[in-house]
């Protein structure tokens, strides 16, 4: 038996790793519900070389490993389950290419939200890239490793549809390209016209790679922003407000939200919409188009346009702020949320199952869904705040929280970023064969079953 | 439940129907302007319950002070007919509902109420205010409820003033001095046409204002401006006093140059027609509004209302005008405070 922490310091250096106390009760938590779990060690590499080392040395000895991004997903994504190595990606944050005419990026895999977009805006004010509203310290190998989304996603599809080539350290210790960058110096392609072998790594929250390089794809960003918020008090009429929205095919992004609180937002369905222009000619042309889409329901007074005058500095803010006002709704400043992926028809059956599960479990929601790549669907979230000095709260937030995944699943939609619970839910539920498949990408991929165990479990 | 004074005789006997033969969005000759109204005192159905984009003008129009504007709304009412969509009726009346958020100064005898805009809190300070600024009194139970009106909700307005006004009965007051025109048209204009009894003596700003820059008069210096005045809605329920705005402005220096959109004509900020009538008619509005600033040779755009200000201050910069508040204007003309300057 080798002395791990030996090992690891060979590898990274004294300042690398950790196994103080105080750093291993950090790195058992995330900011969500679930319970803690102690890592045993603590490393954070800084090149692509030190991960692939302590990947191959956990693999020999059947060691778990844990990539961790920014810890920030809410749903215990990078708890230690079963204890091991966290890997915190921090350290490597540079940003490596910015290829301005091929619109892509190459960042290294703990690069955070916040450095890409002050990067670009420094170096690159042409570009911009589909930020989440999460706190700008995530990192955006996180984020495409669970498909998240952003700002850009009702254009172009999920975070993780943006991605143009990836270098993945495998569970066995061998770096893998993957997409151009296999071929050439040029991150353009995850697949396309290779097998899109992507898909092994991407929603797979860290059980089959380590992501040390992303290259992310880069769109224009326009002079002017603005926003417009559309308020109805029929949830039925959301979806065909929604389908009016996306036929135009010119807006940035859409979200349909609802809260009891503030009281003016209370009884009321909101639909914000964003929309660019690099001419104040080419926004208020987009401008009337939105407005005229809508027209059918104003003329009925079943929605109109709010005034959001004073609101335009926070709804422009990037990434947005608010959902840390949210957490504090209780005190105590805790939130967590369930993200099925699902169809846009289904908004009002979402809507009134918050609300059920709000009033039965007593506790303080918001929802906010966002739509995805043109309507094809959306992330629906079912957001409860907590105090986290209050165990019995955060109790009632959990089994509320499994309830929504329960009926997402019955409705036949995707958890989004499922905690290991919900994934459980959802294995269970999947199609015998893809469930086959799944095992065998996972046992050929992590024939020891270090990566991140606890979650995916498909054995 | 207190109800309109209105009297169908004044109406029937009027010899020229200004109330709606001079309103800037519905168009009339004489005899239908006529037809129009009484069909609205007889509670018939008539074009204006659908077309009026509450604008607060005919209040003004009306020399015979019979008040065209509440009768149209309480026959909207009655009659369930919605100015806005039902959400955007709604938020209005949950984002303005008491909930035990006020904020009250030390008032003693006089209050400074800056209604449930915090943007007012600001403008009642310094010098001009020195006296008062501590007796402010913000929130949704010092709030006047005139802005439901726009949206036909009269049952809302009948509900709350009598308790807005208990809430400044309650703090002993005898003078309460308005910020806003709205405050100081709710309590001189709304609550008598409704019977609501007001305890205190409503002082309007703009009086307060002149009174202190007259006091100050040695401290001016003529600011030397061009501007062009941005009326607000509710000024149209105190139309006696709309010639304050030139007597301050000669006061302190800034020339008002004529326009076509001023006194009686003056144009609204369209913040309400956008929620009312739709993008196009508030867009049209604001464009001839600030064309014909710009055409008056304006280089400022001087606001009395902070709603119209949020509104139209933007867009007046995008032409070149810089945009103020008339407090601020005051404020510079006796040196406490820096005239900004549109780049």
């Amino acid at each position: 038996m080798k002395d791990i922490l030996r090992s690891l310091v060979d590898i990274l250096g004294e300042r690398g790793v950790s196994n103080a106390a105080e750093e291993l009760w950090f790195y058992a938590r995330d900011p969500g519900v679930l319970e803690a779990h102690f890592p045993d060690y603590v490393v954070a590499p800084e090149t692509t070389e030190q991960v692939r080392q302590v990947v191959r040395l956990a693999n020999e000895e059947k060691i778990p490993i844990v990539p961790m991004g920014n810890g920030m997903a809410l749903t215990g994504l990078v708890i230690p389950l079963k204890g091991g190595i966290v890997m915190d990606m921090k350290r490597m944050n540079r940003i490596l290419e910015v290829n301005e005419k091929a619109r892509y990026a190459v960042v290294e895999g703990g690069t955070s939200q916040g450095a890409l977009k002050a990067y670009l805006q420094d170096h690159h004010p042409q570009l911009r890239h589909s930020l989440p509203d999460a706190p700008p310290t995530t990192t955006i190998a996180a984020n495409v490793s669970l498909h998240g989304q952003g700002r850009l996603t009702q254009q172009y599809g999920f975070n993780s549809d943006m991605v143009t080539g990836l270098e993945v350290v495998l569970p066995t210790g061998e770096v893998c390209k993957i997409g151009s960058p296999s071929l050439g110096p040029y991150w353009f392609s995850k697949g396309p016209t290779l097998p899109d072998l992507s898909g092994l790594f991407l929603g797979w929250l860290g059980t089959t790679g380590i992501f040390t390089k992303v290259g992310l794809k880069l769109y224009p960003n326009k002079k002017i922003r603005d926003v417009e918020i559309f308020v109805t008090d029929r949830v039925d009429l959301v979806p065909d407000i929604i389908y009016k929205l996306t036929h135009l095919e010119m807006l940035e992004d859409i979200n349909a939200w609802f809260q009891p609180r503030p009281l003016m937002f209370k009884d009321n369905y909101h639909i914000t919409m964003y929309f660019t222009g690099d001419t104040e000619e080419e926004v208020e042309f987009k401008r009337k188009m939105i407005w005229d889409s809508l027209e059918e329901f104003i003329v009925a007074k079943d929605g109109g346009f709010m005034g959001v005058g004073y609101m335009k500095p926070m709804l422009l803010e990037m990434p947005q702020r608010g959902i840390a006002a949210f957490a504090d709704v209780p005190r105590g400043g805790g939130f967590e949320y369930s993200g099925p992926i699902t169809l846009i028809e289904h908004y009002p059956d979402y809507a009134l199952k918050v609300m059920e599960l709000a009033e039965k479990y007593e506790v303080i929601y918001s929802s906010a869904a966002r739509v995805v790549s043109g309507g094809h669907s959306m992330m629906f979230s079912i957001s409860f705040a907590f105090n986290r000095a209050d165990a019995a709260m955060m109790e009632r937030v959990k089994k509320a929280l499994d309830e929504a995944t329960e009926f997402a699943l019955e409705k036949g939609g995707i958890p989004w970023k499922p905690n290991y619970k919900e994934q459980r839910m959802t294995l269970e539920k999947l199609d015998p064969n893809t469930l086959k498949l799944l095992q065998m990408v996972k046992r050929n991929l992590d024939p020891n079953g270090i990566m991140n165990p606890g979650n995916w479990e498909v054995s | 439940m207190y109800a309109l004074k209105f009297e169908k005789e004044i109406c029937a006997t009027c010899p020229s129907p200004d109330c709606l033969l001079k309103c800037q969005y519905m168009e009339f000759d004489k005899d239908e302007a006529h037809q129009e109204m009484m069909k609205l005192v007889n509670g018939e159905d008539s074009r204006v319950l659908t077309e009026c984009v509450t604008c607060y003008a005919c209040e003004e129009y009306c020399r015979r002070g019979n008040h065209p504007y509440y009768l149209i709304g309480e026959r909207r009412e009655e009659k369930g007919i919605l100015t806005a969509p039902r959400a955007i009726t709604n938020q209005w009346i949950n984002m303005t509902a008491m909930q035990g958020k006020q904020m009250v100064g030390e008032v003693q005898d006089t209050a400074l109420s800056s209604c449930l805009i915090p943007e007012l809190g600001m403008l009642g300070s310094g010098k001009l205010f020195e006296d008062v600024a501590q007796a402010i009194t913000f929130g949704a139970e010092f709030m006047c409820p005139a802005v439901h009106t726009h949206f036909a909700k009269m049952s809302v307005v009948k509900e709350r003033l009598p308790k807005v006004i208990d809430h400044f009965r309650q703090l002993g007051v005898e003078k309460v001095i308005c910020l806003h025109d709205e405050c100081y048209g709710t309590y001189t204009s709304i609550a008598p046409a409704f019977g609501i009894e007001v305890p205190f003596t409503p002082i309007y700003y703009m009086d307060f204002l002149l009174e202190k820059l007259n006091e100050m008069k040695d401290q001016i210096t003529p600011l030397n401006i061009r501007a062009a005045y941005q009326r607000p809605c509710s000024n149209r329920l105190i139309p006696q006093k709309h010639r304050l705005v030139r007597e301050i402005m000669d006061l302190i220096g800034v020339e008002l140059p004529d326009r076509t959109y001023q006194d009686e004509n003056s144009l609204c900020c369209a913040e309400i027609l956008r929620a009312v009538s739709g993008y196009r008619l508030a867009n049209d509005v604001q464009q001839r509004n600030i064309d014909d600033m710009v055409e008056c040779g304006a280089s400022y755009c001087v606001f009395n209302c902070p709603a119209c200000q949020s509104t139209l201050s933007e867009k007046v910069a995008k032409r070149g005008l810089t945009p103020v508040h008339i407090i601020d204007l005051c404020k510079a003309a006796i040196g406490e405070k820096e005239l900004e300057v549109t780049a």
